[in-house]
């Protein structure tokens, strides 16, 4: 017997419905076996990852925090990928949207206005465009590859900023830690609501999840990604420009990455410091194919995502797991949900091998 | 297939039974938070090591959870957070970099007890402990002149902390004892944990020509570039000797069990009160691995400098010294208080390196 995977005509629309619940099922299934092997009891692991984080408000607020980031570069990049440019970049452009938006707080501290709060998301989401430009700028004058050019420029804003920190702009009073001064009052990002640390990010991920959405759905510009994206030699015949498209895509992806960039700064830090991203770009990459590069869709991969995070603390302190195993489930549910996928564009098809051919098996002369 | 089923069974009985697992707790609870894992080899299995100490102590009075790798910033607080809520009573967090979670946590839940190592910022709920690491160090200092052909030694360092620097000049002021031509250099790999930067720190050392290593940072990576190498090394937190058996002279061992003991008999008996805890190696909260490798003389003179720096006859940081440009720091006979080795930030004379401004 053996399994084929045989493409499908066309995409299968039940699949596409179905294949998230199966990629579940098999999760909790494997997450259950798993935690079992350790001699856990699998119902307490798999409620403490999954249910006991939403039980309380102050939990909630902390999922909103984490959520945020990555749902917000990933509208960003949904954008990119569906018109067939792949910035891999946007840890770079976070980082570059933190310095930028952090330039006010930190070289003129005496200034407090309430201007100032916005100016900095306005410098931080502009930071990140300009940054993203950079590899727009050399795929379109010299045809460069982008994938390898944002990937490059990741570790050259992460170092920059490790510099900064380290030198020029470290907190004179901060017994040579490498930080900023802390931001004043008017430069903190406020909190939501009285019952928790969530802040406004949050608010700026939805309300960019649902414009990129309204625009891929209802705007020429939508549909101008979409053409060039899956063909752009139609796109041309349309009068669409690819290489205005790879500037849009690019800075719009580079902006949102860099407003949530200094949104974390601003609003869960409070300062500047060598590391303010446990990769929030990279995961963000995950969050958008889980999402399917639909806006509405990662704003539901981003919850799952920060809920995988925040459960594998709680599974760690109520039943004791370390912190590998916890990373090891993550990694499972993707697995089973990248993998699932495949059912939409591929059917599985079992072949049983014929008598005949069994008989001409065993014959000597075969 | 027979494990499916059981799973498919073993699920469903947890569906039903999601209370069951979240039953109320009659033990006091102890917990802990890592920066590292608990398996480092360093820093962080020292403090394991005192929380198993703590929990064999308590055994049936307490429970200590931890939680290991959380990284120093937002998550840390998240962190904190989820032990206070937990119903932890004590809870401890184990690195400089989780001060201002620690104090912001500390003040939003004012019935729950924090300690955290080595910081600076305390409260009626928060007290902090520190180990006297340089009296260890000058020892290290005293060994590297001795067993050092060159006569140069490098340190990789982590932050340029006060601490971290106090560590350097402990072990420079110890190596000129031996040999006031000592040189040491340092490399600054600006981080606690790891391994790959702590490695390439140690070859860097390595290739600019000097024959002993010691490091203020938490893996046993540089010890292993150590014997790869051939030279000798001094173990860090944890006695790394497993890492190095021809290669460790001594370590200087992070003993924190016998604290944890102590404190949370405080907690248990109602007596917890802030402190600011600074002991040393009279106090057992430090103690020097074996002194191996070496020769006889060597070890007498590492021995006996231990049981003065124990009798108190001897403090590392006693004038006269210079500081790095000559100028002079302490009169002859002075000793350093421990204000100005808690703020210490300037090399004394003889360390071959700019300290990051």
């Amino acid at each position: 017997m053996r399994i084929e995977l045989e493409r499908r005509a066309s995409a299968s629309s039940l699949f596409a419905l179905v294949s998230p619940i199966l990629a579940l099922v098999l999760t909790l299934l494997a997450g259950a076996i798993m935690f079992l092997m350790l001699g856990k009891d699998p119902g307490h692991a798999l409620y403490s990852f999954f249910i006991e984080p939403l039980l309380e408000v102050w939990s909630l607020h902390e999922l909103a925090i984490k959520a945020a980031p990555l749902i917000l570069i990933a509208v960003g990049l949904s954008v990119c990928y569906r018109s067939n440019n792949w910035n891999i970049g946007a840890e770079g452009q976070f980082t570059m949207g933190a310095i930028c938006g952090s330039m006010l707080p930190i070289l003129v501290p005496q200034w407090q206005s309430p201007l100032v709060l916005p100016l900095m998301l306005v410098m931080g989401a502009i930071g990140g465009a300009l940054f993203a430009g950079i590899p727009a700028l050399l795929k379109t004058r010299f045809n460069t590859n982008e994938i390898l050019v944002s990937l490059m420029l990741v570790y050259i804003a992460q170092l920059f900023l490790d510099w900064l920190v380290r030198g020029p702009w470290r907190d004179p009073k901060g017994f040579n830690f490498p930080q900023s001064v802390s931001f004043s009052a008017d430069a903190v990002l406020p909190e939501l609501l009285e019952s928790g640390r969530a802040h406004w990010a949050i608010v700026f991920a939805l309300v960019a999840a649902v414009a990129v959405w309204f625009m891929m759905r209802y705007m020429l510009k939508g549909f101008q990604v979409t053409v060039l994206g899956s063909s752009e030699r139609a796109g041309r015949f349309a009068g669409f420009s690819s290489r205005r498209m790879v500037w849009f895509s690019l800075m719009l992806s580079g902006a949102c990455a860099g407003l949530a960039g200094i949104s974390e700064v601003s609003g869960s830090i409070g300062h500047l410091q060598p590391s303010i991203s446990p990769g929030y770009g990279f995961t963000a990459i995950i969050v958008a194919f889980l999402g399917r590069l639909n806006p509405l869709g990662i704003i539901a991969s981003g919850f799952v995502l920060a809920l995988t995070y925040l459960g594998g603390e709680a599974a760690q302190l109520s039943i004791g797991v370390s912190d590998k195993v916890t990373r090891v489930f993550q990694g499972l549910l993707l697995f089973f949900v990248l993998s699932c996928d495949t059912l939409i564009l591929y059917r599985i098809r079992l072949i049983f091998s014929d008598g005949r051919a069994s008989a001409e098996a065993r014959s000597p002369h075969a | 297939m027979k494990k499916l089923i059981i799973a498919l069974a073993a699920t469903a009985a947890a569906l039903g039974s999601f209370t069951s697992g979240v039953q109320a707790q009659e033990k006091t609870k102890v917990c802990f938070v890592y920066v590292g894992t608990k398996t480092d080899g360093g820093w962080t299995q020292a403090h394991d090591i005192g929380r198993q100490e703590l929990q064999k102590a308590f055994a049936d009075k307490i429970e200590t959870p931890y939680l290991e790798s959380v990284p120093e910033g937002p998550d840390a607080e998240r962190a904190i957070e989820r032990m206070a809520r937990s119903g932890c009573a004590l809870i401890y967090t184990t690195s400089f970099g989780f001060m201002d979670a620690t104090v912001k946590v500390a003040a939003k839940f004012p019935k729950v007890k924090f300690e955290h190592a080595t910081g600076y910022k305390a409260s009626e709920n928060l007290a902090t402990y520190n180990s006297r690491f340089y009296e260890g160090r000058y020892i290290l200092g005293q060994i590297a002149a001795k067993m050092s052909k060159k006569g140069v030694a490098g340190y990789i360092a982590s932050f340029p902390i006060p601490e971290v620097v106090m560590g350097i000049n402990a072990f420079e002021l110890g190596a000129k004892s031996v040999n006031p031509e000592f040189k040491l250099k340092v490399v600054w790999a600006n981080t606690w944990f790891d391994p790959g930067k702590e490695a390439d720190a140690a070859k860097a050392l390595i290739d600019q020509g000097v024959d002993i290593l010691t490091q203020h940072t938490d893996t046993t990576a540089p010890m292993q570039v150590a014997a790869e190498r051939g030279i000798y090394a001094f173990g860090q937190a944890s006695d790394m000797i497993a890492a190095g058996p021809k290669t460790q002279l001594t370590a200087i061992v992070d003993t924190w069990g016998a604290y944890y003991i102590k404190r949370t008999k405080a907690l248990l008996d109602g007596t917890w009160k802030s402190e600011q805890v600074f002991d040393g190696l009279k106090d057992g909260i430090l103690t020097m691995a074996p002194y191996t490798n070496m020769p006889d003389d060597v070890k007498a003179m590492a021995e006996e400098t231990e049981a003065k720096i124990k009798s108190g006859e001897l403090h590392p940081f006693t004038g006269p010294i210079k500081k790095q440009d000559g100028t002079e720091w302490l009169k002859a006979g002075v000793k350093a208080d421990d204000g100005a080795l808690l703020g210490m930030n300037f090399y004394v004379e003889g360390v071959d390196d700019k300290l990051p401004k």
